[in-house]
């Protein structure tokens, strides 16, 4: 099969980005896009645009972010599979790619989520879960995570601290990482200190909201090689989803969705997780990283507690992971992410990571999970 | 009459919208699939194996051990006054979980995973308004039960 490469990669600042309009937010990351890939708008054939709807004031956001990029008549669409959207974007661009329909698509991320009101955003948290009979009981997001970790501690002997170490590896490398929404380092003591949650969760367990944009620009084989040569390629596309209701998985130490996605993803690209030297991975909560480890076999079920107080998953460790700084420092604009997480894996292939820069990283891998694990989508990237 | 159900109700309605009417009769029901006897809780219309759209519902003891639970701080929009609260997922004795609060009978020491519980159907009523939930017990916990199913 004729492979899917990527030729440009763009950026924005994430945070409270209270100075720019969701559109404008995407412009900044396709023009750095569009820049690094040295091409025009011309060679263009269409755009993916991920973004979860319900946070912008701006019905159907496709629309004006097409406008506002000059891209109009190219045809686009919206994907959508709540935090996971990014990773939808791409895969669906793959696969335009790969159809021959089109040869150049361009994949933005984008979303604005400060532009709602606090009592707006505690409304839609309530329905993170299935609203038929679990969110009538006042379940929450952080709660749902919170309720494996209880089940990670009680199976593996997992500790809340191993789990803040999640938190504080992410913070160290997201104060080395200029986009990031928290460029600051935490120590332990102080993320032990942080506001109750949901327990075992405190506020330093839990990522947080943001704006911001990334954009990637693909192409078909032929096209890349001639464009650039700097390619990354998209060698595996891995999806697979779980029950909406999280009552009804066989257990809740890991997320079946991540575990399909990832055996399919290494088997399209011939890799195993050996092979993954720099992984950016789904962080929404300090123990879905500990989940994620052992779901993408860097280690075994029940292992990943000390898999990260062991310091594996630190550069220098087995496979570097969220050196960007993560969902926990980095922020996290839903429908940004999966876009932004496969940017910092682009950007390690390349070699142009500075400072957290993951040496030989050859095989990067995306781990990028929606909701509590109904969608997960895991990408291997190569360069040759 | 599915509003009755839980605290906040977000759809009002649902085929297996009497599950609402056998709680208020203190009765937890499941479902079963008529054609293919696939057992379920919560109970579902349609059945997931055969895709058959007819069922029964099918009385739970309520009698299972806890499975996981949480403490929730964070409030979502309509839970804030009763907030902080646990929140419990029973495994039930005869398959299937469900997410409740903990009751006044257990104790912060008694939400362990493995603790065998009761789940206890509830009511309130505040003037024309009636709400039904239910919350999680120690074993043996009784509650007042209508006589007969009133519906199938
Ligand atoms: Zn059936």
């Amino acid at each position: 099969m004729a492979r899917v490469g990527i030729i440009g990669a763009g950026h924005g600042k994430f945070g409270r980005r209270s100075d720019a309009t969701v559109q404008e937010l995407a412009f900044e990351a396709f023009r750095m896009a569009m820049e690094d890939a040295g091409i025009e708008r011309g060679m263009l054939d269409a755009s993916v645009i991920a973004a979860v709807p319900e946070y912008h004031k701006q019905r159907s956001v496709a629309g004006v972010v097409q406008e506002y990029l000059n891209l109009n008549p190219l045809p686009t669409w919206l994907t959508e599979v709540a935090c996971a959207s990014g990773s939808a974007a791409l895969r669906t661009a793959w696969m335009a790619i790969q159809s021959g329909l089109h040869d150049v698509v361009a994949v933005i991320g984008c979303q604005k989520m400060t532009e709602m009101e606090t009592a707006e955003i505690l409304a839609l948290m309530g329905r993170v879960g299935e609203v038929q009979w679990e969110s009538v009981f006042g379940t929450t997001f952080p709660g749902y995570y919170a309720m494996f970790a209880q089940r990670h501690m009680h199976e593996f002997g997992t500790t809340h601290e191993q789990m803040l170490a999640v938190g504080v590896k992410n913070h160290h490398y997201g104060a080395l990482n200029p986009n990031a929404l928290f460029q600051k380092e935490i120590t332990l003591a102080k993320a032990l200190e942080s506001e109750p949650v949901s327990s075992p969760f405190c506020v330093y367990d839990c990522c947080a909201n943001a704006d911001g944009a990334a954009c990637l620009i693909l192409a078909c084989e032929e096209k890349a090689k001639s464009i650039t040569d700097k390619v990354v390629w998209l060698d595996g596309v891995g999806c697979a989803t779980a029950s909406m209701s999280v009552l009804r998985r066989p257990d809740l130490v890991g997320l079946p969705s991540a575990q399909e996605a990832a055996r399919r993803a290494y088997q399209m690209a011939g890799v195993t997780p050996r092979d993954i030297k720099v992984a950016e991975v789904h962080d929404c909560f300090t123990v879905a990283e500990i989940m994620a480890y052992e779901d993408l076999g860097f280690c075994k079920k029940g292992e990943g507690g000390h898999y990260i107080a062991d310091r594996r998953s630190y550069i220098g460790g087995e496979v570097a992971v969220n050196v960007d700084g993560g969902l926990k420092s980095k922020g996290h604009p839903i429908g940004a992410t999966g876009v932004s997480m496969a940017y910092e894996i682009v950007k390690q292939l390349r070699g142009e990571c500075g400072k957290r820069q993951v040496p030989n990283a050859g095989v990067g891998l995306t781990h990028n999970v929606g909701g509590i694990g109904q969608y997960t989508f895991v990408h291997v990237f190569k360069r040759d | 009459m599915f509003s009755w159900f839980g605290k906040v109700s977000f759809v009002p309605y649902s085929k297996v919208a009497d599950f609402a009417v056998h709680l208020k009769d203190g009765r937890l029901m499941g479902s079963v699939c008529k054609k293919c006897g696939y057992q379920t809780f919560p109970p579902r219309a349609d059945c997931p194996e055969c895709m058959s759209p007819d069922f029964s519902f099918k009385e739970y003891s309520g009698r299972g051990e806890i499975y996981t639970f949480t403490r929730t701080t964070a409030a979502p929009v309509g839970f804030e006054d009763i907030a902080p609260y646990t929140i419990i997922v029973v495994e039930l004795e005869g398959g299937g979980r469900l997410v409740a609060w903990q009751g006044e009978s257990l104790t912060e020491e008694d939400v362990r995973i493995g603790t065998k519980v009761q789940v206890v159907p509830r009511m309130w009523e505040k003037g024309e308004e009636i709400k039904v939930y239910y919350t999680v017990e120690k074993p043996g916990t009784t509650w007042h039960k209508a006589p007969a199913p009133h519906l199938g």
